[in-house]
């Protein structure tokens, strides 16, 4: 039987650290669909070095883990004097990683808009920036929404890094509590209620807008 | 920035040795998770009454939750109702009951994508249902599955750095012993442990992009 008499005496440390992971997910999810944007959009203009540019970021961010680049923000920067706090290092670290996914989807969302959109729209005499704004992007957002709800379901999975620096989130609050109640089984049973209780629903969202859209092609 | 002394014989030794804890722990876990993952996703796919949908549960369950949380788990709360495992086989559980869940969507999705007509054909030409799954559906839908699955490996191997909460010996948690000698090698060691996870990381995506080329 669980002890609730955890959950209920500690509750006010439960829900620091459920808002604190709410707010870094939500933070690094604007972070990173700004970054995501810049990026996917050097991958897909007429210029050569940009589209470098934006593969080597994609490239690399996408092929080390999470956990290094967190630590690159909260050990590497301060050895060359640059301090963050842990929450802000870790929503950094989140941020940078989470880009380049997003990138990812929104330009396979933007190559997924037939060729002759922006042929039609650059004829007629609109600038690239123009047929961007008005033509692809608009057309691009309804494929990449369904996508860029289960990169924002991974977001909330992965700011419990933010525990491994003592970043104030709900897996550094359940390390907390359980080092006060000396439990830990318990203690983390209701850690993982409080995650599922932020992705069951986002992931049962993501599954309709995915039947959706499915449908509506 | 000490890039000398960062790179120095015993540090460079020491970062490999654990690049191959890394390794050893991603292997091992890539091996069982795929087992694991097929079988999930056939029974899931199967929709054997009762059974289908327990799976559907613990799978949705698992995959919903962070791999940190479940390594925290196996490796400190397990031991309180007596099922005590050390670090690396306590990583590799916690790795292989993660992947496997998201391994067997990936099989489901790749089942689901075969022609029903296929099954209702070989069935019809006198296959029992597990000879269709084993013979027709099975191998086509392997083969549409392996860009996902290579990518799901990638992840993996990134994801075994998340054992660094248990201090398991691998290529991060010795990074980190390292940069505690001297603020100077946070960098150079930095660089250096990117490169490693990149090079291995990139090949394998590579070979995914090969195949998935080929298979056009």
């Amino acid at each position: 039987m669980l002890r609730y008499s955890i959950l209920f005496d500690h509750w006010d440390m439960y829900m620091q650290g459920f808002v604190n992971t709410l707010k870094a997910s939500v933070l690094a999810l604007i972070g990173s669909l700004i970054i995501g944007i810049i990026i996917a959009i050097f991958r897909i203009a007429p210029i050569r070095p940009l589209n470098w540019l934006g593969a080597a970021y994609v490239e690399f961010i996408r092929n080390i883990p999470l956990v290094l680049i967190v630590f690159v923000f909260f050990v590497g920067l301060p050895a060359v004097g640059i301090r963050f706090d842990p929450f802000t290092a870790g929503t950094l670290g989140l941020t940078v990683y989470t880009a380049a996914f997003i990138a990812e989807v929104i330009r396979s969302g933007i190559l997924a808009v037939p060729k002759g959109q922006m042929e039609a729209a650059r004829s007629s005499g609109l600038t690239y920036l123009q047929t961007m704004r008005y033509i692809i992007l608009p057309q691009a957002i309804k494929m990449v929404i369904p996508p860029l709800g289960n990169q924002f379901i991974n977001l909330v999975k992965n700011s419990s890094v933010l525990g491994v620096i003592a970043g104030l989130d709900l897996m550094y609050f359940g390390d907390l509590i359980s080092s006060e109640t000396f439990v830990t089984f318990d203690v983390y049973i209701f850690v993982a209620l409080f995650y599922l209780v932020l992705t069951i629903p986002l992931s049962l969202g993501v599954g309709y807008l995915e039947r959706r859209l499915a449908k509506s092609r | 920035m000490d890039f000398i002394g960062a790179y120095s014989p015993a540090h460079l030794t020491f970062l490999l040795q654990g690049f191959l804890v890394t390794l050893e722990v991603a292997f091992i876990s890539i091996i069982f998770s795929f087992i694991f993952g097929i079988i999930i996703g056939v029974i899931r796919y199967t929709k054997i009454p009762g059974i289908s949908q327990i799976f559907a549960i613990i799978v949705e369950t698992i995959r919903n939750l962070p791999l940190l949380l479940i390594i925290f788990f196996t490796y400190f709360a397990l031991p309180e109702v007596g099922l005590k495992l050390d670090k690396f086989y306590a990583a590799i559980v916690a790795l292989v009951v993660f992947e496997s869940a998201m391994l067997s969507e990936i099989v489901r999705g790749g089942l689901n994508s075969i022609d029903k007509g296929q099954i209702e054909a070989a069935r019809s030409s006198g296959l029992t249902y597990i000879q269709t799954l084993w013979y027709i559906v099975l191998p086509q839908a392997l083969r549409r599955m392996v860009p996902p699955i290579v990518s799901q490996f990638i992840s993996l191997l990134k994801d075994t750095s998340l054992a660094i909460v248990i201090a398991l010996p691998e290529l991060m948690n010795h990074a980190q012993i390292i940069n505690g000698r001297n603020v100077n090698y946070v960098i150079p060691i930095f660089i250096l442990v990117a490169l490693m996870y990149f090079v291995v990381n990139y090949s394998l995506s590579l070979v995914s992009r090969r195949l998935e080329y080929k298979q056009r």
